[in-house]
C-alpha cells in the first residue's frame, strides 16, 4: 500500500540574509515589523523532497501547512507552486502568535497529521530565526510516532522509510515504519524553482482556513520568554610574550 | 513579503501570482546570475546553459501561447519578470528579451506549420533566435534597408547585410526583414532563415563596451535560399510585423534598464551607509541625500509609465505605440542617468571593475540607442500628438 498523503510543515522566518536585526527596546524579543519574511530554507528542502516522493509516485498527495498570521498564507503559496497539492492555514496571529513555540506548533501539525490520515510528515531540521530544532521531534513524541531527524537522504521503501542521518560522528542510517515524522538538513537536496506554469497552477490550488481551537489545541505557552539582549560586544584581546605571561593574565583577570 | 517600512517596493500594485513571478525571477537572477555576471562581462560567455535553466522555468516565451510552449502570460508580467531579472546580469536578460519577442512575432504571424515547426524549441531554448532588421545603411530609416528577397519558385534568394545582430553566429532562428517588393515599408516582407543554410555567413565578432554576454554580428545574405514556406505573414507585411515586434521588444528593453537602476540605487544605498568621510557616513551628507531621493523618485516614476504602457499594448489601446515610446525614451534615459550617479556615488572605487555599479552603466547605455533610439522614440510620439486625428 502506497503511502497517501505527507504533510509538509512550512515555517515564516526572517530572510536569511537579512544582514541587521535589531531587539526591541524593551528587550521583549526582535524587531518583526517590516523585516522581509520568506519560507525558512530547511522548510524548501522539506517541500522540495515531498515533491520529488511524489513526482516517483511514492506518495499521492502533498499537503503543506504553515501556522501564523494571514502572512503564511504566502508560504504555502509558494509551496503550492514548487508542486504540493493542497494548503492548510492554521490561523494564530496576535499575542497568541507571539508566544507560539515549537510545542504549540508540534500540537497542531500532530492533531492535523491524525485528523487528515498522513503517512509522513515532513518539516524543516529547524527555524533559522530561533533555531530551536524542536518542533519535528515534538510532533513525532506527540503523535507516537517514529522519527528520521536530520535527513539527508530519504528512501521509501514498502512499508518502511530508510533514512540518512547527519549526525556529529559522520552519517547514521535508520530504517524506520511509517506513519513518521521527517525533518530535512541542509544536504538532503537543492529546492527547485517554481515555474510559470507552476506558479499560475498553484493559483486554483484550494488552501484550507481553519484555527487552533478547531483541532482541539490549547495555545498556552508555558515558556516564558524573560529578556533578549544582542550578543555582547567582541572586545579587543591582547598579545603576550612568553607562557608566563599569559597564565598571569589568565589568573589576573579570573578566568584561572 | 514586507518591504522595509515606507519604501516603495516593486512589488507594489502586483497581483498576488504577479509577485509570485518576480520573487521567482528575482531568486534566480540572485543565484544563477548575479555570481557569475562580471566574469561572462569579462570573458564574453554566451551563458547557453544558465538561459536554458532559465527557459525550463518558462522564460523562453514569456507570452508566447502555451499550445507552442510558451507561458502565455501578459506584457505586464513579462515587464516585471525581465526587470527582475537584469538585477541578475542585464545583458543576459536583454538577449533572453530578444529572443522572446522573436519567438513571440512567429508564434502572432506565423501559420500553423511554421509555430509548430520553430516556436516549442524556441521556448525551451534548444534553439535562439535572433530579429535582423538593421543594415550598415539602414538604422533610424529602417524603411530604407536594402536586402533584397527575389521569388524563385519556391524559394526567396536573398542577398545583403544585416548590422549589430545580437546573438549573430551563435543563434540557430534568424527573423530577417528583406525587400520582395517595391521602395519603403510596403515592400518588405519577414522570412525565417535557418542557421546552416547556404548563404548565410557573419562577420566578426564586435567588441562592444557592454552587452558582452552576448555575441553581436553582421549577418551576411549572398544568393541565401529560404523556401516561401518560411515567409511569416504577407508579402509586404514585414514591415508590420517587425514594428509590432519592437513595441514590446521596447518595453521588454525599458524593464532591463529599470531592473539595472533598481539594483544601482540599492548599491548607491549601502554605499553611502558604509563610506565614510570628513568623520561621518556619507548618508548624512545632505546633498548625497537629496540625489537619492532624487534617483528613487525617478525610478518609481519610470517604473510606473512603463507599466502602464505594458498594460496598455496588452490590452491593444490606441495609445499604446505612443506610451511604448514614451516609456523606451523615458525609462531608458532615467535609469541610465540613475546607474551613472550610483556609480559617482562610489567615488573611484565606481570606476573598478571590482564593483558591479560599473557594468550596469555599460550594460544600460545601449538601451537608448537600439530597438529605435531614443530621438526615433521622439518622432514617433511627435507623430502622434501632430497627426490630423490627434
Amino acid at each position: 500500500m502506497s503511502p497517501a498523503s505527507v504533510f509538509v510543515c512550512l515555517s515564516l522566518t526572517l530572510l536569511s540574509d537579512y544582514p541587521v536585526i535589531r531587539v526591541k527596546p524593551d528587550h521583549s524579543g526582535v524587531v518583526t515589523d517590516g523585516v522581509k519574511h520568506s519560507m525558512n530554507p530547511f522548510c524548501e528542502i522539506a517541500v522540495e523532497e515531498a515533491v520529488k516522493l511524489k513526482e516517483k509516485k511514492f506518495i499521492k498527495e502533498v499537503v503543506a501547512v504553515s501556522c501564523g498570521p494571514t502572512q503564511v498564507t504566502e508560504t504555502i503559496r509558494t509551496a503550492l507552486a514548487m508542486g504540493c497539492d493542497r494548503g492548510i492555514h492554521v490561523e494564530v496571529s496576535g499575542k497568541d502568535y507571539e508566544a507560539m513555540g515549537p510545542l504549540q506548533i508540534a500540537k497542531i501539525f500532530a492533531a492535523l497529521a491524525k485528523k487528515e490520515e498522513a503517512s509522513l510528515v515532513i518539516l524543516g531540521k529547524q527555524a533559522i530565526d530561533d533555531d530551536c530544532n524542536q518542533t519535528g521531534q515534538m510532533t513525532a513524541a506527540l503523535l507516537d510516532w517514529p522519527q528520521g531527524t536530520f535527513a539527508s537522504e530519504v528512501t521509501i521503501d514498502g512499508e518502511k522509510v530508510k533514512v540518512v542521518r547527519e549526525i556529529d560522528g559522520g552519517l547514521e542510517t535508520i530504517k524506520i515504519s511509517m506513519p513518521a515524522v521527517l525533518t530535512a538538513d541542509l544536504r538532503l537536496n537543492t529546492p527547485r524553482y517554481a515555474t510559470l506554469p507552476n506558479i499560475m497552477k498553484a493559483k486554483k490550488k484550494k488552501i484550507a482556513n481553519m484555527k487552533p481551537a478547531d483541532l482541539g489545541v490549547d495555545m498556552v505557552s508555558r515558556v516564558e520568554v524573560l529578556r533578549v539582549d544582542e550578543p555582547p560586544t567582541r572586545l579587543a584581546g591582547v598579545k603576550v610574550e612568553t607562557v608566563d605571561d599569559l597564565v598571569a593574565k589568565l589568573k589576573a583577570n579570573g578566568t584561572i | 513579503m514586507d518591504v522595509k517600512k515606507g519604501r516603495v517596493s516593486s512589488a507594489h500594485g502586483l497581483s498576488d501570482e504577479q509577485k509570485e513571478f518576480q520573487k521567482m525571477a528575482f531568486d534566480f537572477a540572485a543565484h544563477e546570475m548575479s555570481p557569475h555576471m562580471a566574469e561572462w562581462d569579462e570573458k564574453e560567455i554566451f551563458p547557453v546553459e544558465t538561459m536554458r535553466k532559465a527557459a525550463q522555468l518558462g522564460f523562453g516565451g514569456i507570452y508566447v501561447q502555451p499550445e507552442v510552449g510558451g507561458s502565455g502570460l501578459s506584457r505586464l508580467d513579462t515587464s516585471v519578470i525581465f526587470e527582475a531579472l537584469s538585477t541578475g546580469c542585464v545583458s543576459t536578460t536583454a538577449y533572453i528579451s530578444i529572443h522572446n519577442m522573436c519567438n513571440w512575432m512567429i508564434d502572432t504571424f506565423g501559420n500553423t506549420e511554421q509555430r509548430e515547426k520553430f516556436c516549442p524549441e524556441l521556448c525551451t531554448m534548444d534553439k535562439f533566435a535572433s530579429y535582423c532588421l538593421t543594415e550598415p545603411g539602414s538604422g533610424s530609416d529602417a524603411a530604407s534597408l536594402l536586402t533584397t528577397a527575389k521569388l524563385e519558385g519556391h524559394h526567396y534568394i536573398l542577398n545583403g547585410s544585416k548590422a549589430f545582430i545580437s546573438g549573430g553566429g551563435d543563434t540557430d532562428v534568424y527573423i530577417v526583414m528583406c525587400r520582395t517588393g517595391g521602395k519603403g515599408p510596403k515592400g518588405i516582407s519577414c522570412v525565417v532563415v535557418e542557421k546552416d543554410t547556404p548563404g548565410l555567413s557573419f562577420g566578426k565578432k564586435e567588441k562592444k563596451v557592454g552587452w558582452n554576454s552576448q555575441p553581436t554580428r553582421a549577418v551576411i545574405l549572398e544568393d541565401c535560399h529560404v523556401p516561401v514556406t518560411n515567409r511569416l505573414g504577407q508579402e509586404g507585411q514585414g514591415f508590420n510585423i517587425a514594428m509590432r515586434g519592437l513595441n514590446g521588444g521596447r518595453i521588454n528593453i525599458a524593464s532591463c534598464s529599470l531592473g539595472a537602476a533598481h539594483a544601482c540605487v540599492q548599491l548607491a544605498r549601502d554605499h553611502l551607509l558604509v563610506r565614510k568621510q570628513f568623520g561621518e557616513a556619507l548618508s548624512n551628507n545632505q546633498f548625497l541625500q537629496f540625489k537619492l531621493a532624487e534617483m528613487a523618485t525617478k525610478l518609481v516614476a519610470s517604473r510606473l509609465l512603463l507599466r502602464e504602457a505594458a498594460v496598455a499594448l496588452q490590452e491593444s489601446r490606441s495609445d499604446a505605440v505612443s506610451l511604448c515610446s514614451m516609456a523606451k525614451l523615458f525609462v531608458t534615459d532615467e535609469c541610465f542617468n540613475i546607474c551613472n550617479q550610483a556609480l559617482q556615488m562610489h567615488g573611484g572605487y565606481g570606476y573598478l571593475k571590482d564593483y558591479a555599479v560599473q557594468q550596469f552603466v555599460r550594460d544600460i547605455r545601449v538601451h537608448q540607442i537600439l530597438e529605435g533610439t531614443n530621438e526615433v522614440m521622439r518622432m514617433i510620439i511627435a507623430r502622434s500628438l501632430l497627426s490630423e486625428s490627434g
